[in-house]
């Protein structure tokens, strides 16, 4: 962006860009997202409430610059590619961005690709996919409501390679129903010979409001057929073990890279950059507040199409939440977080806000301190909420 | 005022069994005698207390003045005196009955006569009341007023085959009830021209007038300006003001004369000094002696009352003291516990008192408690000859002083239909219960006689009482005395760490039973760590039961996105807000409610 240089531009803030796309083919059965089938109309309306909701933050975005562009979903492989391609020219209208340098992703569905599809992506700008796998097995992608089978993951994953993405992020779930030490086993070496450069590995998460809820978490049976957490955590030190070896480091509790993949995107949650989330219920963080938007579809489109102010539940952050923030985000990154860089942000060292609960999560063993870096170590890992909640203040008053 | 024909004044109170509908009737009565409409009328007018109101039972002794117009031209006065309808208040019941000459009893036309039916009708008897027997609820399909009449003739002995048909609740025969308590409740007698002598069957405290003293006139009359003298207690003050009961309000007058109910105010400052029982008298001419039946109630029951927040302390003892103002028998000293902290030994008449004061407490003070396992009086022998009272598992001495313990019992009366009588006496059994005997009352119906260690009734006896008899059986009880007893102290150890506050007495017999429950609740109440927590119950040295809460290996929120971070930091902050409420014994957490497992360890 070279236009007017009249006097010497201050280097421009990085802002991250997440746009939401509420809409799949089916709703999975662990899905707590805003999401659910639509139809070409709403879909289209959709898009263009998204690209009126960009233009307000023409004026408000001058002194920031798009570091990252994340379409997350729901399914945002659904839309038609002309759509995307509308939102994105919106995008470049309202925001400096540098197409090339930014990490634009797009999350795939396997059921719903092509590699007519994710060629055009690529001539859209669109330079990393996140493929949601999430198994090897049919039967197991059947259990979670998949609409795909591994068939077509591994098609997608050809595909992309064919459509020249160079970076690939395939999720890979485990603890799933029914699901043994041995099928994860099974599991991680398909995703490995498929040669992801990035692998996003959860244990399932038994949301309420989801199907899963009301099969496996309530009443809480006794003979549930979901994993036990010996063997989940087992299986999490597996995927560690093994994805190193494979030339994977883990660099956040749920993500694996080879070097220089890692998400740049959300990285930027965990280490306190800026965002913006566009579309259905898509939260922000900007100039120190939070906030989400409308949930109800008619209205966000209503609204947003009028001009309107979408946003709901503004929340400005006091110090003690910023201080909160910096720590029970950054220590899910396995860079831990940087003494100075507390000093440099508080104003205040770390030790006399936080001196005693880390010398006791220390004591532990949950927490490793080295020079400059505090970090979780493995056990820390597994029990961080443990952690983190040493990190919530006392008591204060939300605004 | 003009003076006040004792021929006209009829002093009577309602007796029942618990939802037999007293305070149904009292309320259509005072409507009925023109006092208030019924658009006036809360429901239940005399149970003031909203805790009352919600639980349909009375706790304090009310009264009310009315005035009848009877068939016969006459206007009379209704005192009416509402009594506490609990076991846990029968000597208050018992100075109510001693200030009336006779007692409206209430049955419940479907239920019939039940063991408080039985057991107020014997302290009424006792105290030369005439009873008359009213049949209630007659508009219930299940209604056999005719069986009841049969049963209250059989098993009580009184004439009921003219006792008026009512429903209080639809307003149904109330005017029978009126006639019936001018026909056959005698006049009061006593000389107003003779030394005073009058009964204190309440006190309240007032924060405007001091205690305010319930009062029921025997002999002489009560003036403002009097010089009166408690006799028991020995307190003495002026009367400053002198009065009637309306609903809900006080009525000033001149002065209460013999037969008459009313209030005096005197600024005393203290209930104490205005016991229940305790003989009012002119201290410049007194009665020649006192009126009978005075007796100092002591409590029954102690339990350790803790604020959940330490600092809240304070706070604590200010609540208890302005509740002792009003209740003489609730008794508090102050106590420390490792692992509460500060906090007061209190002691109740029984557990419905000490249910009652702890939800006034957290509901009129706003307090957060924790309530550790209530416990009776032991008498324990030391070697050394002395004898000392225990209310506190905490203070009891090594066994090696100890020569033998002692533990009070009591005599209790179950009624319950003959289907379940093997039930109950299963309970009984397990509670350590002798059995006395059993009388059948009809064909369907029998009163179980047990004696029973009172520890054994004050955690969920009642509880269980009902939920083995599918809610049939009632119970009243009566303590009897102390017996030696094979006690041993319990104590529970988390973490290899002993609870003071879960310590407690049990028979030898049930100690295994009762430390392997302890274990199990326990280990349901209290959350995983991120260590092994062992949890034992120990008598002396001696493990006797062991139970494990294994370490927590996974607390972990595999997702943390943008759309994230909000609800994620609210989890959190109510995990923090849930360990805040735990007490910290330790290493070990322990949520409040873990203090209070022991109460509810009935099986079935």
């Amino acid at each position: 962006m070279l236009f007017f240089k009249k006097k010497k531009a201050e280097p421009k803030r990085p802002l991250g860009l997440y746009i939401h796309i509420p809409f799949c083919v089916q709703k999975c059965k662990y899905c707590d997202f805003l999401s659910a089938p639509a139809d070409d109309a709403v879909k289209k309306r959709y898009a263009d409430a998204l690209c009126k909701e960009i233009a307000g933050y023409k004026e408000l975005t001058k002194e920031y610059e798009l570091a990252t562009i994340y379409f997350g979903g729901g399914t945002p492989s659904v839309l038609d590619v002309s759509l995307i391609e509308q939102i994105l020219d919106a995008v470049k209208r309202s925001f400096f961005v540098d197409m090339a340098a930014a990490e634009v992703t797009l999350e795939v569905n396997p059921g719903t690709a092509s590699f007519e599809k994710l060629k055009r992506y690529k001539e859209l700008g669109i330079n990393r996919l996140s493929i949601g796998v999430q198994s090897a097995k049919d039967n197991e992608l059947a259990v979670l409501g998949r609409i795909h089978s591994f068939e077509d993951a591994k098609k997608t994953v050809l595909w992309a390679r064919d459509a020249g993405f160079d970076n690939i992020s395939l999720d890979l779930m485990s603890a799933l129903p029914g699901q043994s030490l041995e099928d994860y086993k099974e599991n991680v070496e398909e995703i490995l010979a498929l040669n992801p450069e990035h692998i996003s590995s959860y244990s399932l998460i038994v949301e309420e409001g989801t199907p899963f809820y009301s099969q496996y978490a309530e009443g809480m049976p006794k003979e549930s057929e979901l994993p036990d957490e010996e063997t989940d955590r087992t299986m999490y030190a597996y995927t560690k073990e093994r994805l190193a070896q494979a030339g994977y480091h883990r660099y956040e509790i749920s993500n694996y890279a080879k070097p220089g993949y890692e998400s740049r995107h959300n990285s930027s949650y965990w280490i306190g950059t800026e965002y913006l989330g566009i579309g259905l219920g898509a939260s922000s963080l900007f100039t120190n507040a939070r906030y989400h938007n409308e949930t109800d579809l008619l209205t966000y489109m209503e609204e947003a199409e009028a001009g309107k102010d979408v946003r709901r539940e503004i929340e400005r952050l006091v110090q003690e939440e910023q201080m909160e923030e910096f720590m029970i985000l950054g220590l899910r990154m396995m860079c831990g977080i940087s003494r100075a860089e507390f000093q440099k942000r508080f104003g205040k060292p770390i030790e006399t806000v936080y001196g005693s609960a880390i010398k006791k999560l220390e004591r532990q063993g949950l927490l490793v301190i080295q020079g400059d870096v505090i970090a979780l170590t493995d056990a820390g890992i597994d029990v961080s909420n443990q952690v983190f909640v040493e990190f919530v203040p006392e008591e204060f008053v939300r605004r | 005022m003009a003076t006040v024909d004792q021929s006209k004044i009829r002093n009577f109170c309602i007796i029942a069994h618990i939802d037999h509908g007293k305070s149904t009737l009292a309320d259509r009565i005072i409507e009925k005698t023109g006092l208030l409409t019924s658009r006036e009328m809360q429901a239940q007018v005399l149970d003031n207390m909203e805790l009352e109101r919600e639980r349909g039972i009375t706790i304090k002794a009310q009264t009310v003045r009315t005035i009848y117009k009877a068939k016969d031209g006459e206007e009379y006065i209704f005192n009416l005196i509402d009594t506490p309808g609990h076991v846990d208040f029968n000597y208050e019941v018992s100075r109510s009955l001693a200030a009336c000459e006779g007692a409206v009893l209430v049955v419940d036309a479907a239920q019939g006569i039940e063991a408080q039916t039985l057991a107020n009708v014997y302290l009424a008897v006792d105290h030369n009341l005439d009873v008359i027997p009213v049949i209630n609820k007659i508009d219930l399909p299940s209604a056999e007023p005719q069986r009841v009449i049969a049963e209250i003739e059989d098993v009580i002995g009184i004439v009921a085959e003219d006792a008026p048909l009512i429903s209080a609740k639809n307003g149904l025969n109330i005017e029978d009830v009126l006639e019936a308590i001018v026909a056959k409740v005698p006049a009061p007698k006593g000389d107003a021209g003779a030394p005073l002598q009058a009964l204190i069957f309440d006190s309240i405290y007032d924060s405007y007038k001091g205690v305010i003293v319930f009062l029921r006139v025997m002999e002489g009359t009560v003036k403002k300006g009097t010089k009166i003298k408690m006799m028991a207690t020995g307190a003495s003050a002026e009367v400053v003001e002198l009065g009637i009961f309306g609903p809900g309000q006080f009525i000033p007058c001149d002065e209460l004369s013999a037969g008459m109910v009313g209030y005096i105010t005197a600024s005393l400052k203290n209930v104490k000094d205005t016991r229940v029982g305790d003989t009012v008298t002119d201290a410049d001419r007194p009665c020649a002696e006192p009126l009978p039946g005075y007796k100092k109630v002591n409590p029954m029951v102690y339990c350790g009352m803790y604020p959940a927040d330490g600092a809240k302390y304070p706070d604590l003892r200010d609540a208890l003291e302005k509740l002792q103002l009003n209740d003489a028998s609730l008794f508090y000293e102050p106590e420390t516990s490792i692992a509460l902290g500060f906090g007061f030994r209190c002691g109740f008449l029984g557990l419905l008192h000490l249910e009652i004061i702890q939800e006034r407490l957290e509901r009129e003070y706003n307090l957060d408690l924790v309530t550790t396992a209530p416990s009776v009086i032991y008498k324990v022998y030391k070697t050394d000859g002395e004898v000392i009272d225990i209310t506190n598992p905490s203070n009891l001495p090594d066994p090696s002083e100890i020569e033998h313990m002692e533990e009070p019992m009591v005599s209790a009366e179950i009624m319950v239909t003959t289907e379940f009588v093997g039930a109950i006496m299963t309970l009984c059994q397990e509670r350590r219960g002798v059995y006395l005997g059993m009388e059948y009352m009809e064909q369907t119906r029998a009163l179980l006689k047990y004696e029973l260690p009172l520890n054994e009734i004050i955690y969920d006896f009642f509880d269980a009482l009902k939920s083995r008899s599918k809610g049939y059986a009632s119970f009243d009880y009566e303590l009897k005395g102390y017996v030696p007893s094979n006690l041993v102290k319990l104590d529970i150890l988390i973490n290899k760490e002993e609870v003071d506050a879960l310590s407690f007495i049990v028979h030898a017999d049930t100690a295994y039973e009762r430390g392997r429950r302890m274990c199990e609740r326990l280990k349901d109440e209290i959350p995983r760590h991120l260590f092994e927590i062992p949890i034992q119950a120990a008598v002396g040295s001696k493990i006797i039961a062991r139970e494990t809460v294994k370490a927590m290996r996974k607390d972990v929120l595999a997702k943390c996105y943008g759309g994230d971070i909000s609800r994620k930091k609210k989890l959190l902050e109510k995990q923090k807000e849930g360990k805040k409420r735990m007490r910290q014994v330790g290493n070990v957490e322990i949520p409040q409610k873990a203090f209070m497992s022991v109460l509810k360890l009935d099986e079935n």
